[in-house]
């Protein structure tokens, strides 16, 4: 007997003596069918899950289109105190897309980092750079004090105390006729230098920037 | 032609046959009462025919346990039956929910807190049930680890256990958003921005809660949808696997219960 009609190694099933095997058949009928069926179930599955899983992770990977916002005319921002204006962040939930964010106009005695040259108009916002809590700005202590969990920040956003891992986000800002215009959120690692928006909780300093990052849902401008 | 004889009929097979006539009912004829004893007889025989569930039933619930077991045994049936408590309560509670951000949820649960019959009752059990429910969920956990009943072969009950811990703690965290008051909102931020903090995969999961990069309207929904669909399925499939495990394994006698030592035997063996 040849290598070809070996029992065990041909690849006819002739061959290797299986009943009702056809001439010049290689896989079995049972064989076939049983893959077929296997073939269609996942197919059938494929058919549904895929956009379903699709459906449900869609979000992560839609980037949200940029929207400025008018907060008031240029005369009702001094360079040395913030003021409080709302904008919304997400548009259609009411209050719960609403935020606080702190202006006030550019101060070349204090906005002496690098990053904030081109700027007129400081825009800090109000989201603790700790898990997300509202800051307030102390006025008597010159302080943002986050009300969760003890985070402290200065005059420019940078943390002074607490547990927060780097400064408060910043927004764009525009003057567009005679108002200012927010912009997109952005995030500031300590020396105040731009990065794409993070979520609080993640630092931005040294090897952060990259444990932590940036996201198709939140680019930066 | 000449008609044949006609042959008696052959015996119905037993199979076809009435059932035999059950003591003292043999001569007398059969009043109201007994017909109704019959009738509940009858219905449960006609499923068990078709579907032997007699026999799981028994599998199940008439098992033998070791000397010893006492009340910490029954710690894992009240943390089921806290969990069937928030399912029913949950049930009907949706019934007046709605997840809509911009003040529809809050309204709904307000209306359901002051204005629905029973609603303030039916709210507050599956409120104070959440805590009742993960209070049970670690003194079970507790009874089965001082009690080494992890140890084999019952490992697998353990982990399955785990998963459901972890389950309850997404109920929790899903469902305190629902109200969608202050507390609910900030709390939800944060409990979020905690996930973020997980190196590399830590932003997407965010987003992935929040269905987007901002707190939106789609993540109270997707919370909903989490809360009430999802884990609930999970975790009704995952209490049907541990009970299995533990009708299949039966469970272990408490760590001070000694096995009685068979004397006779030892004396054979000098």
């Amino acid at each position: 007997m040849s290598d070809k009609h070996d029992k065990h190694k041909s690849k006819y099933t002739a061959d290797r003596m299986i009943p009702g095997a056809f001439e010049g058949e290689t896989v079995t009928r049972r064989r076939f069918m049983t893959g077929t069926a296997h073939t269609a179930g996942a197919v059938a599955a494929g058919a549904f899950a895929l956009p379903a899983l699709g459906f449900a992770l869609g979000p992560i990977f839609k980037s949200t289109p940029h929207h400025w916002e008018s907060v008031g005319p240029m005369s009702s921002f001094t360079e040395d105190n913030y003021t409080p204006v709302v904008v919304t962040l997400t548009a259609g939930i009411g209050e719960a897309g609403e935020t606080t964010v702190y202006v006030r106009k550019f101060n070349p005695k204090i906005d002496t980092d690098p990053y904030d040259r081109d700027s007129q108009y400081i825009a800090i916002s109000s989201r603790c750079a700790h898990l997300g809590c509202p800051v307030r700005w102390v006025d008597a202590a010159e302080r943002f004090i986050c009300p969760c969990h003890g985070g402290v920040y200065d005059l420019l956003g940078k943390r002074v105390g607490g547990p927060p891992v780097r400064p408060l986000d910043r927004f764009y800002t525009r003057v567009s006729g005679e108002d200012v215009q927010i912009g997109p959120r952005f995030s500031v690692n300590s020396e105040l230098r731009r990065f794409s928006p993070r979520d609080p909780g993640e630092p931005l300093d040294g090897i952060g920037q990259y444990l932590y990052p940036s996201r198709p849902s939140a680019q930066k401008l | 032609m000449p008609k044949l004889p006609k042959l008696p009929a052959p015996p119905l097979p037993a199979a076809l046959q009435g059932p035999p006539p059950r003591p003292g009912e043999r001569n007398g004829k059969t009043g109201p009462l007994q017909d109704a004893k019959e009738a509940g007889i009858t219905v449960v025989d006609w499923v068990d025919e078709r579907t032997s569930l007699s026999g799981a039933g028994r599998w199940l619930m008439f098992r033998k346990v070791p000397k010893g077991t006492n009340w910490f045994y029954t710690l894992g049936s009240a943390t089921m039956f806290a969990f069937l408590s928030q399912a029913v309560t949950g049930v009907f509670l949706a019934m007046y929910y709605r997840p809509d951000a911009s003040g529809g949820a809050y309204e709904s649960i307000r209306h359901v807190t002051n204005e629905v019959f029973l609603g303030q009752f039916v709210r507050g059990m599956h409120k104070w049930g959440s805590s009742v429910m993960v209070i049970l969920v670690f003194l079970h956990m507790g009874r089965t680890f001082f009690f080494g009943a992890y140890k084999y072969p019952r490992e697998l009950n353990w982990v399955i256990g785990v998963v459901l811990l972890i389950l309850t703690m997404v109920m929790s965290f899903t469902g305190y958003l629902l109200p969608f008051d202050q507390r609910a909102y900030w709390a939800t931020i944060v409990g979020v921005n905690i996930n973020g903090t997980g190196p590399l995969v830590g932003p997407y999961l965010s987003d992935f809660l929040r269905g987007g990069g901002e707190f939106g309207a789609t993540t109270l929904s997707r919370f909903y949808a989490i809360h009430m669909l999802l884990v609930p399925g999970l975790i009704a499939a995952l209490i049907g696997a541990h009970l299995y495990l533990v009708a299949k394994l039966g469970t272990t006698a408490p760590p001070w219960q000694k096995a009685e030592e068979q004397h006779e035997l030892l004396e054979a063996e000098v």
